[in-house]
């Protein structure tokens, strides 16, 4: 129940703020999504949705910033392996 | 599909595995919070990916796990009222009360629907103003804001038809009741990422620092739990323990403003009872006062319910992270899907149900 998936807003319906309503597709499937929690969100943004809301529009900048951290894990383990001093015999 | 597949490469998660396996030099135990992680996990089998030093346990983040016995039983009481629609998300309608489930209330008559949203409930109040509505509203701080919300509409719109029972946890006490157990054997936590995207994870500070704990913000897919666990463990092994975000996509420190204040308009923090835990002090959400009029519990009258546990279900223990699913002997004989003891059966969410599908 907690699983909450991002989707891409398609189109957004009106003005009241706690009643604004977006068409949100998730990879072809259509739901509608409260948008009252992210007054920011705009059309072509990713939500992320639970129970019908969105709980955070998805910061694509940190999305990338998870990958450099990832490579840098591994150019992290490279330089380990080449710097380990050969086990005495 | 963005956002979904890159977090779900299988290479990916590999090179993250090797990198933990580098930087583990000892035994760990890490909780995750959320059930959503747990299914994760057991689902991608991210427990088998790691070093065998570290052993991940699964906590009480699954809201259905957690709603007390007798909470079950007053929806079940109130569902077979005449004249009520009682609406659910699908998965609280399996969960067995002292006697029968909801499902069966359903099966002899009862207007027992299941519903997408909250909102969906509201709805159904407005379209059948001589009929009583009731949601079954429970859920961590996650669905706090869209519970809130139904009742703020319901309010606005002036449908009096409309109320909603409330089973509410929050996250934080129940950390801290799993650290301060005599049991405890969790050196670090992955915080629940969509909980944190509500309530930001400031709460998490002082956690961290009395217990001597690092608390990582993680989120649900394989690269990220991955990710979530090298923080974790990186800290323990240079003896930190700090408040770390590692789902900075969709969390940001101080959480959602607009959705916090909804919360605090309709809700307020009251103990709750945990199903196979026990009571934990201001663990819980219930209605405010002034919302008082929505509450279920009073408009129907049923408070003050109490019901035993099965005696063989250890799920408590499980939800503590003290005992896994395979510990109990009743687990794939006594208790399956099909015919669940316990809540963590029921579930998707419960550490029992994962292990059952995926594991046996
Ligand atoms: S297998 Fe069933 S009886 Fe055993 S702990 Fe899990 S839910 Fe309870």
């Amino acid at each position: 129940m907690c699983l909450a998936i991002p989707g891409k807003i398609l189109t957004i319906d009106g003005t009241d703020p706690i009643e604004r309503l977006a068409r949100v597709s998730f990879g072809g499937i259509v739901k509608d999504v409260n948008l009252a929690y992210t007054p920011e969100a705009t059309v072509g943004n990713y939500v992320i949705v639970h129970v019908g809301f969105a709980l955070n529009t998805v910061d694509e900048a940190e999305a990338e910033r998870v990958f450099d951290y990832l490579r840098q894990m591994d150019e992290l383990g490279e330089l380990q392996i080449e710097s380990s001093p050969t086990p005495s015999p | 599909m963005k956002f979904i597949d890159e977090y779900r490469d299988r290479e990916g998660a590999e090179k993250c595995a090797r990198a933990i396996a580098r930087i583990t030099t000892r035994p760990w135990t890490i909780m995750e919070v959320c059930g959503g992680q747990t299914h994760a996990i057991v689902k991608f089998g991210i427990d088998e990916l790691l070093p065998k030093e570290i052993t991940l346990v699964h906590g009480p983040g699954c809201p259905v796990c957690v709603t007390p016995l007798e909470l079950i039983d007053k929806a079940i009481e109130i569902a077979s009222q005449p004249g009520v629609i009682f609406c659910s998300f699908g998965d609280m309608l399996r969960v067995p009360g002292s006697k029968r489930d909801l499902l069966a209330v359903k099966s002899t008559g009862g207007d027992v629907r299941m519903v997408y949203s909250p909102l969906d409930a509201v709805k159904i109040a407005a379209e059948n103003p001589s009929r009583q509505v009731v949601f079954f509203a429970v859920g961590f701080e996650t669905t706090a804001p869209a519970n809130a919300m139904a009742v703020y509409q319901a309010r606005q719109k002036g449908i009096k038809n409309f109320s909603i029972l409330v089973s509410h946890v929050l996250v934080p006490p129940a950390i801290e009741a799993v650290l301060s157990s005599p049991h405890n054997r969790v050196q670090g936590f992955l915080a629940a990422g969509h909980v944190c995207a509500i309530m930001g994870y400031t709460e998490y500070y002082p956690i961290a620092k009395k217990y001597h704990v690092p608390i990582v913000v993680t989120g649900f897919e394989p690269i990220d739990i991955l990710r979530g666990v090298y923080a974790c463990i990186q800290q323990c092994e240079q003896g930190r323990a700090e408040v770390e975000n590692a789902y900075a996509r969709a969390v940001q420190r101080e959480g959602n403003e607009p959705a916090q204040k909804m919360i605090r308009e309709v809700f307020r923090i009251i103990p709750r009872k945990w199903r196979g835990i026990g009571e934990i002090p201001q663990s819980g959400f219930g209605l405010s006062e002034a919302y008082e009029e929505f509450d279920a519990e009073k408009r129907f009258g049923v408070a003050g319910y109490t019901a035993e546990e099965s005696s063989e279900c250890i799920s408590g223990l499980i939800l503590q992270g003290v005992k896994k699913p395979g510990d109990c002997t009743a687990f794939g004989k006594k208790c399956t899907p099909e015919h669940p003891l316990g809540a963590t059966m029921v579930s998707n969410e419960g550490a029992c149900a994962a292990y059952y599908r995926y594991r046996r």
